[in-house]
């Protein structure tokens, strides 16, 4: 699990703002595009057909929707025959025996639209729980992929932002530092555990 | 506030810090640490504590693994000047048990276990499951927080290098593995 604090208000009633988002920005499918990744917003427990008009996201005082990531993973391979194969085919149309770079690289994108469309694309996964009175959310995942997809995405839907939470930002936000203490924190040191002699 | 990337690296030895403090804690100070959560029935490490010794060249790892093991390494290595790194917790509150790793980069609760619940079947079952989940993952988060809060208030209080220290020397240096 990751947490990250919410900074920011909404510009509207919260509810509305928070379905709007979701909805506007929900994942499409990208089966039958060329498209090679795409993010968007899911539902927990229907995660390939969302749709949030119904609010049920909305339970007890916590948001809970999904972050869905669709990734097409070409293998290497796969790629490798498919250009072999389109580099002989354009060497006998063109009575040549070499490409030039900028043909190769050509060739390569084609190769990787046409593969795209053929290679269905592999689902990921991830619950997220925004505990909007705490202005805080939960991120059931620790992948690093996970976390700038949803810090991106979240600040596009809400127009809000979040602060990852680790132990800096968490003595940061923590509703007992006054401003001489925050002083303190940000000037600390490490602390010598073992010998007597530390600053 | 300064800039998340760079207190993410700049303050890097504040959670390795808090959870080496949490070792000496749940070994000397038990009801302290019950004092700050009404429902703990105990807290306890499990299967897994990761020191790291950082000098100037590179970082010596000490893991202890599973769920006997004993900690002479752990011990020996603290005494070196090694700090805990990642810490395998097993919280329990009556009849339920919760475990779960902190590493002290993030203090994310990885590899959380929680007590069962029941099964999805409606869509009022989903939202009694949910709540029912949230409420087991929330008492981690709130322990987490609560552990950390008290660690902070002595780390930036004058006690942290007149009492706090010197216990753990002491500690530290006593204690058989």
């Amino acid at each position: 699990m990751s947490r990250y604090r919410v900074e920011g208000q909404p510009e509207g009633p919260l509810l509305e703002t928070v379905r709007q988002g979701l909805s506007r920005n929900a994942i499409s499918d990208i089966d039958q595009q060329a498209q090679e990744r795409t993010i968007g917003w899911t539902r927990v427990d229907r995660p390939y057909a969302p749709s949030f008009e119904d609010g049920s996201f909305a339970i007890a005082d916590f948001f809970l929707f999904a972050l869905r990531i669709d990734k097409k993973s070409i293998p290497v391979k796969v790629v490798q025959k498919h250009m072999a194969e389109a580099e002989a085919k354009r060497k006998a149309e063109t009575g040549r025996d070499f490409l030039s770079r900028n043909e190769k690289k050509m060739l390569k994108e084609h190769v990787l639209n046409v593969l795209s469309l053929r290679i269905p694309a592999t689902p990921g996964i991830y619950d997220i729980l925004w505990v909007y009175p705490e202005n805080e959310l939960w991120l059931f995942s620790t992948q690093k992929a996970a976390g700038e997809a949803l810090e991106g995405l979240f600040a596009k839907s809400f127009k809000l932002s979040l602060v990852r939470l680790f132990p800096y930002t968490m003595a940061e936000f923590h509703p007992g530092l006054t401003d001489a203490r925050r002083d303190l924190l940000n000037k600390l040191t490490p602390s010598s555990f073992t010998k007597r002699d530390e600053s | 506030m300064m800039d998340v990337v760079y207190a993410l690296k700049r303050f890097d030895f504040l959670g390795k810090e808090f959870l080496t403090w949490l070792w000496f804690a749940l070994e000397n100070q038990p009801d302290t640490l019950r004092a700050l959560d009404a429902q703990m029935s105990s807290l306890e490490i499990g299967n897994r504590l990761v020191l790291h010794n950082k000098n100037q060249q590179n970082t010596e790892t000490v893991a202890i693994r599973g769920d006997a093991a004993g900690m002479e390494e752990g011990v020996l290595a603290l005494r070196k000047g090694a700090l805990v790194a990642e810490m395998n917790l097993v919280y329990r509150s009556g009849d339920e048990s919760w475990q779960f790793t902190l590493r002290g980069d993030t203090l994310d609760p990885a590899s959380l276990k929680v007590p069962q619940t029941g099964r999805l079947e409606t869509k009022e079952n989903i939202e009694g499951t949910a709540i029912e989940k949230y409420h087991l993952y929330r008492r981690v988060v709130d322990l987490i927080r609560a552990l950390f809060s008290h660690f902070l208030e002595l780390r930036l209080d004058s006690r942290w290098q007149s009492a706090v220290l010197p216990s753990f020397r002491t500690w530290i240096n006593t204690k058989e593995g």
